[in-house]
């Protein structure tokens, strides 16, 4: 202890530490990134190192008669040719179950699977002897219809144990028996989009002097990566150590495996370091995508358009492997109806295998396609009724104390009426285009824009934050406050992966409003700490934010305790204990205070199987878009001209972060909206290239002026409520509903294509 | 084969270069700068931005033997060497701007200050070839309009973004620019 009671330096209330909760400091990591000094999994670099590479198949259903590896393992320079016979353990992986095997066992079933792995002493020489290797197949034809593989008994059986990875219906009051005054009926796509971020998979992988491996990874989650990585290794966790990589985005496609397992293996096998990197065909490949989905919905109304029943029958592509399926499902199921109060409701939600690419986690999660579908109908209804497509969402809000279709009870704000008002009342931008550049197509377009329509739309999504359905879910964080140089300095530690959204800058934030210290260091994320759970879910802020702020707290006790008080407040580099102040560099002295704490969220349940009812979720967001969009009928070109939104995030912890979370959340959606689909032609991939799948340019992305509200989340630390994920709901319902009210047309797939508008079916 | 060139001001050598093999493949596994970013080496996302004798190019476009004697700037040199129009006119011995004010290799460059100022940077992989591509913007024009801005920068894919600070950053490092001065580049 310190020896001597640190003596009181005035009475004056000390200024806040600047950089705390509210306001916007810089990344940390921001120099670093705009000059190139940033240290991402495809930047690592070791002397020694081999470059691996890996095999796939070209088939999306095969059985593997034979691999002959000779020709490339005689190749100089050439250290390592493994099949799934060299899997030291688990020869399966997979985040709900493991069903994916490491490397291809005597059947593939997908394009794009894994068959063998190579480490070479350079990539030139890698990729060359990887061509070598001769796998003959037998080859079968795949289930590709995804409808096909869930409600036809004849259909092949893409695993043995069926075609259905989990069907989870919803039963609320008795929407069989209940007839409406009005009806409409839908039957909706959503095609299979891609995460397309721009790092591609890589990593560097290095052998321990322990018999273990060292992994510096690009990852959402390191410690589920860990946890699979040591299964299929057959070594114990400890032995395998994950540091975090600069990570260059992720979107969901980080959360399953890529050449984690690979690296490893081929380090291990050959005792040196090995560092991969996918290039953007194989990243297409090499990384699930997000379910394609078919939905037919029926909604049933008053004549005063009050919701009486929603039936549903939807079908998400998983693929050939399991992954995420099963939570994709139960949340397309348990926000099936969206953020609207209805009585009576049946959904059936079913998530199928086949042998397309397999599909799992991106932004939205499952609620992203019901989001498109339920808010195409309501569109319809209003059109039915003769209301408007703002007055008819209003007229069925949810708010605080509504019911979800689960039963779960909202409880806490949801101003969902008031959000939608507000974006109603915008400003709408300027009807006139001022030069040709600002036409559909743009310098493209060589009209002078006579066949361009105007429209405007709506939509309006609900988001889960937080793993739910009794998920454990957690996030710990270790807090160190010591004096260097006469000045306090907090380190933070934990696993949490910074995949772009700035949870390192929160992570300072928090801790310089919760204990006054300005000089805030983060250690690397790695597992020698315990899990901080995945960057996913919209979750970060909540839950490692939250295990950061508790942290926090227990440092803080631990000062007051020092100074013989049961509270104290840490500001300005002050402690205000009682009536006196003391610095707190000479609290704090030479013995550093440290605090781990463990992070909860309240408890879920899973939801009913057989009713779906039950308290899924931890917490629910909203976010509310108005599109306008210009549509040259003639050509089939669209033009957004403003995606504005309203959100309520519960509390603004970084405005500037924030801000740049529903830009990116809203373009994702655009991109879904009009132009993003993996086209996947008898099981095979057609477009694995940013030439021929096209993510939205500056060019595509229009001003998006937000609202941002503030209804805090009494649950929630700071009453935060996740934000990166509703906006990408939205967005895409609302830019096809103000391509309908340009055109006329039903339109009822996304992406809407050109053609879609040309030669409507 | 071997090949000589100038980067950021140093004169580098990079030997068993293959035939074939792009500018982006040797400055980031031969020449230890790694700053440079490959995102699909199919010149559609622009990560790879460089200035060759003072012009932007993706590096993955470029074979390394086309680069042979010639000027590079990166975005790891982008700071000291932003290079200006009588570089580009002159294609003078390093590309490097006849101005001290970034003379100091830890000043970042105002376009640099101003991406992390606006929030422009996420994952910030795609930052390092906009921070050159708005370099070169901004030598070009320094007060482009939007329709400018996004004209010039439709060659440069970011996925986190969705562009509206890029677009503040631009703004800003134009303001700062100006504020610095014409010499500043
Ligand atoms: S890596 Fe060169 S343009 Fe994408
Ligand atoms: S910041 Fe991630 S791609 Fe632009």
């Amino acid at each position: 202890m310190t020896t001597q009671a640190p003596s009181p330096v005035g009475s004056a209330t000390p200024a806040r530490t600047p950089g705390g909760i509210g306001e916007s400091p810089a990344r940390p990591d921001g120099t670093l990134k705009v000059t190139g000094q940033f240290a991402y999994s495809s930047d690592l670099w070791l002397d020694e190192a081999l470059f691996g590479v890996t095999l796939r198949s070209p088939h999306a259903r095969a059985c593997i008669t034979g691999i002959d590896i000779a020709k490339a393992l005689a190749v100089p320079g050439v250290h390592a040719v493994l099949t799934h016979e060299d899997v030291p353990g688990l020869p399966y992986y997979g985040l709900d179950h493991p069903d994916q095997p490491v490397l291809a066992i005597d059947e593939v079933r997908y394009q794009g699977e894994p068959v063998a792995i190579l480490a070479a002493t350079d990539p030139h020489t890698a990729r060359r002897a990887l061509s070598l290797i001769e796998v003959t197949y037998d080859v079968l034809p795949p289930v590709t219809d995804a409808r096909r593989a869930v409600f036809d008994p004849s259909i092949d059986r893409v695993h043995p144990d069926g075609n259905v990875v989990r069907h989870q219906p919803v039963r609320v009051g008795s929407a069989d028996e209940v007839t409406a005054d009005v009806v409409v009926v839908g039957e909706y796509e959503v095609g299979m989009q891609d995460q397309a971020f721009l790092g591609p998979e890589s990593g560097l992988a290095v052998p321990a002097e322990n018999g273990g491996v060292d992994l510096y990874i690009a990852t959402q989650w390191l410690h589920v990566d860990r946890g699979q990585i040591a299964r299929c290794l057959d070594l114990p966790e400890e032995k395998v150590r994950l540091t975090l990589a600069g990570v260059g985005g992720a979107f969901g496609a980080r959360e399953d495996l890529s050449m984690q397992v690979h690296a490893c293996m081929l380090a291990l096998h050959t005792g040196k370091p090995v560092r991969m990197s996918y290039d953007r065909a194989e990243s297409f490949l090499g990384h699930v995508h997000r379910h394609p989905a078919w939905l037919r919905y029926e909604h049933g109304a008053t004549r005063d358009g009050k919701l009486v029943y929603v039936k549903a029958t939807i079908v998400l592509d998983g693929g050939a492997y399991t992954s995420t399926t099963p939570a994709v499902v139960g949340n397309a199921a348990s926000l099936g109806v969206g953020p609207y109060e209805v009585p009576h409701i049946a959904i059936d939600v079913y998530g199928a295998r086949t042998n397309n690419p397999p599909c799992g986690a991106m932004r939205g999660f499952g609620a992203v396609q019901v989001c498109y579908a339920y808010e195409s109908q309501m569109d319809a209804l209003a059109a039915e009724l003769g209301l408007s497509p703002v007055e008819i969402r209003i007229r069925n809000a949810v708010s605080q104390g509504s019911k979800l279709a689960t039963g779960q009870v909202i409880d806490s704000p949801a101003p969902l009426a008031d959000m939608l008002r507000r974006v109603a009342s915008l400003p709408l931008p300027p009807s006139t285009v001022d030069s040709s550049g600002d036409l559909p197509g743009g310098y493209g377009n060589t009209t002078r824009g006579e066949g361009v329509r105007r429209g405007v739309g709506y939509g309006v999504g609900i988001k889960n934050i937080c793993f739910s359905e009794g998920f454990d879910d957690y996030a710990t964080a270790r807090v160190r406050l010591a004096v260097v140089g006469g000045e306090p300095v907090v380190t933070v530690h934990t696993a949490a992966a910074e995949v772009g959204q700035g949870l390192v800058t929160l992570q300072q934030q928090i801790v310089r409003t919760e204990l006054g210290v300005s000089t805030v260091l983060l250690q690397p994320a790695d597992t020698t700490i315990g899990s901080a759970g995945s960057s996913s879910a919209s979750r970060q802020s909540y839950m490692t934010g939250g295990a950061v702020k508790a942290a926090c707290e227990a440092v803080r006790t631990r000062v007051a305790q020092r100074l013989g008080h049961s509270t104290v407040e840490l500001v300005g580099g002050k402690v205000l204990a009682g009536d006196t102040i003391v610095d707190l560099a000479a609290a704090v002295g030479d013995e550093p205070i440290e605090e781990t704490v463990v992070f909860r969220h309240r408890p879920t349940v899973p939801m009913d199987p057989v009713t779906g009812q039950g308290d899924s979720h931890v917490q629910l967001a909203l976010c509310v878009h108005r599109a306008v969009v210009d549509v040259d009928v003639e050509l089939g070109l669209v033009k957004v001209v403003e995606l504005a939104a309203v959100q309520d995030v519960g509390r603004v912890m970084n405005r500037v972060a924030l801000e740049g979370q529903i830009h990116g959340g809203s373009a994702q959606g655009l991109g879904l909206a009009l132009m993003e689909e993996i086209q996947v032609v008898d099981g095979l991939v057609r477009n694995p290239s940013f030439t021929d799948y096209l993510i939205p340019t500056i060019l595509d992305v229009p001003p998006m002026p937000l609202t941002i509200l503030e209804h805090p989340d009494p649950h929630a630390p700071y009453g935060l409520r996740g934000a990166g994920e509703p906006p990408t709901l939205s967005s895409t319902p609302a830019i096809a509903a103000a391509v309908r009210a340009a055109t006329g047309l039903r339109l009822r797939r996304v992406p809407i294509r050109p053609e879609h508008i040309t030669h409507p079916t | 084969m071997r090949v000589t060139l100038t980067v950021n001001g140093e004169q580098r050598t990079a030997d068993d270069v293959w035939p074939g093999e792009s500018l982006l493949f040797t400055l980031r596994e031969r020449l230890g700068l790694p700053g440079t970013k490959n995102a699909c080496e199919q010149g559609e996302c622009g990560s790879c931005t460089v200035l060759l004798d003072g012009l932007p190019v993706c590096a993955c476009l470029v074979a390394a033997g086309q680069a042979q004697g010639r000027t590079v700037v990166t975005v790891e040199g982008i700071a000291r060497y932003p290079g200006s129009i009588a570089a580009r006119n002159e294609r003078g011995a390093d590309g490097a701007a006849p101005t001290a004010a970034t003379a100091d290799g830890s000043t970042l460059h105002p376009v640099q200050e101003a991406f992390v100022a606006a929030g422009a940077v996420q994952c910030g992989f795609c930052t390092p070839g906009l921070v050159v591509a708005v370099v070169d913007l901004l030598r070009t024009r320094p007060h482009p309009t939007d329709s400018e801005i996004r004209e010039a920068l439709a060659g440069n894919l970011c996925r986190c973004t969705g562009y509206e600070k890029i677009l503040d950053a631009v703004h800003l490092a134009a303001q700062r620019l100006a504020a610095a001065g014409p010499d500043a580049s």
